[in-house]
């Protein structure tokens, strides 16, 4: 046996792990990644900051648990309620607001709801749950998810029965349960515009304020896991929120569309 | 059918310009299989080997588990892994979580019973042909162990192969306890997950047939090395 060759090879592989350079972990929502924008801002803050921020691309609610249990330095989601529950409870130092886009209901082309034109967001919803037409919903605690059972509670209405397909899943392979079913779906304008699976799937609603999308940062708490690296969170939201990153994120077009408009303040 | 096509035009594309990305994550698939795999077989060969052996108290009762262990869920070793190595967990102290080690540590937890298993199935007739030579010889325990893992090598390496196979192949452990992250412990089945998630299927499928293709490649190799199917030799 040429066992020597065998375990040069496996060092030879061993070797090829990555080298450490500063690092933080960051978990974020799924839009953020599948948008493309992280593809963009990461490398700028490598060269600007020396930062390797390292992305844990899940939803909202896991986010928020991977904060409270100190796996990672910093995350960056969008459910307001649930970013002030995280705050008060003393997981995250605080909160601050780094950028938004919005919400649009997605749904067959054919509109066999009529939701297009729908007066409010609340009337589209009761226009599908009216016509019975197949829903899919991400059930998955995130941030898209709560935003949704809101909408439903602010329509009155209990999203029950056959036509409300809960796949509990990222927004990707949400949309592409919905892409096979020809089913209606609400998603973030960023995570539909970059999805390259649409099939007979097109945007149908858009627009009413209360889908609006907040994007908010918030480092992890060190006097509650003395082990975060409250520095490099610390210098990485200093660089979300200052000029470099307000016009690579207001720059970034996919296919001619702007999909973030940047708004955090000075502090 | 059209996506199928496409995907094997990008694997081939991505292939052949040896595209930077896909080298990187196909480099660390490998160094966490393979990894996994050695250590695996360095507990489950041994271990196989024991119980064709020893004749102990409820031998029945630890054979009946570890082949149900074989077919483990990926996802709840990830899901146990993680809340072992998550800093509320009782090993946060290390710090492994999202790391490559934590892959690898839950690999090993999925194939270690598999290879263990094959290897028990294997040493256990081969054991019956040597009984009655190694117990005139007055061999000791280990003597024995050793001379039916040197004569049943090749059996064995199917075992550690088949081991490799399932750990290469594995995304739902691996996507808890790695996290998937770009440049650190993104791999080709987390990859495949996350294109799939994009819609990019013909990107994902590429992405398949690298796998499947490094998963045949590694059964070559290994079988080179150890010279098995050659000539006149089984």
């Amino acid at each position: 046996m040429k066992l020597k060759a065998l375990f040069a090879a496996l060092a030879a592989v061993w070797m090829a792990s990555s080298a450490l350079a500063e690092d933080m972990k960051m978990a974020v929502t799924t839009s953020f990644a599948n948008s493309g924008l992280a593809d963009v801002l990461l490398p700028q803050i490598a060269e600007d900051t020396g930062i390797e921020v390292h992305l844990l691309i899940v939803g909202t609610g896991q986010a928020l648990r991977l904060g409270q249990a100190g796996d990672v330095d910093a995350v960056l989601v969008h459910a307001r309620a649930a970013e002030e529950a995280f705050v008060a409870e003393g997981s995250g130092t605080h909160r601050r607001e780094i950028m938004y886009n919005d919400f649009v209901v997605i749904g067959p082309a054919a509109d066999p709801a009529k939701i297009a034109g729908s007066g409010s967001a609340a009337d589209a919803l009761r226009a599908i749950e009216g016509a019975k037409a197949a829903f899919v919903s991400r059930g998955d605690d995130s941030g898209t998810h709560k935003k949704e059972l809101s909408l439903w509670a602010s329509a009155d209405v209990a999203p029950e029965g056959d036509w409300y397909r809960a796949v509990g899943a990222g927004m990707g392979a949400a949309l592409n349960t919905a892409s096979g079913m020809n089913a209606y779906i609400l998603s973030d304008r960023a995570s539909w515009l970059k999805f390259g699976n649409k099939g007979d799937l097109a945007l149908l609603y858009a627009g009413d304020p209360v889908l609006f999308n907040q994007y908010a940062y918030m480092p992890v708490n060190p006097a509650k896991h003395p082990h975060v690296n409250i520095d490099a969170a610390t210098k990485l939201e200093a660089w979300l929120t200052g000029d470099t990153a307000h016009k690579l994120i207001d720059d970034y077009r996919i296919n001619g569309e702007k999909l973030f408009t940047f708004n955090a303040t000075a502090q | 059918m059209n996506d199928i096509l496409q995907g094997l035009a990008e694997a081939a594309r991505l292939t052949v310009t040896l595209d930077a990305t896909l080298v990187d994550i196909t480099l660390r698939s490998l160094q966490v299989s393979l990894t996994a795999t050695v250590i695996a077989a360095a507990i489950g060969l041994p271990f196989g080997a024991l119980l064709a052996i020893n004749r102990f108290p409820r031998r029945r009762l630890v054979i009946a588990i570890l082949n149900a262990l074989m077919g483990l869920p990926p996802v709840v070793v990830g899901l146990l892994v993680y809340i072992m190595l998550s800093r509320a967990g009782p090993l946060g102290v290390l710090g492994l979580l999202f790391t490559p080690t934590a892959m690898i540590i839950a690999q090993v937890i999925i194939i270690t019973p598999l290879i263990a298993s094959i290897a028990h199935q294997a040493m256990r007739d081969l054991w019956a042909d040597y009984h009655d030579l190694l117990i005139s010889l007055h061999t000791t325990k280990r003597q024995r162990i050793r001379a039916l893992l040197w004569d049943g090598r090749r059996a064995l390496l199917t075992a550690a192969l088949a081991g490799f196979g399932r750990a290469i192949g594995e995304v739902g452990a691996i996507m808890i306890v790695g996290g998937n992250i770009d440049n650190v412990t993104r791999v080709l089945t987390t990859a495949i997950a996350l294109e799939t998630g994009k819609g990019d299927f013909g990107l994902a499928l590429a992405l398949g047939f690298v796998l499947i293709a490094l998963a045949i490649l590694v059964n070559l190799v290994m079988h080179v090395l150890s010279r098995t199917e050659r000539d006149s030799r089984w």
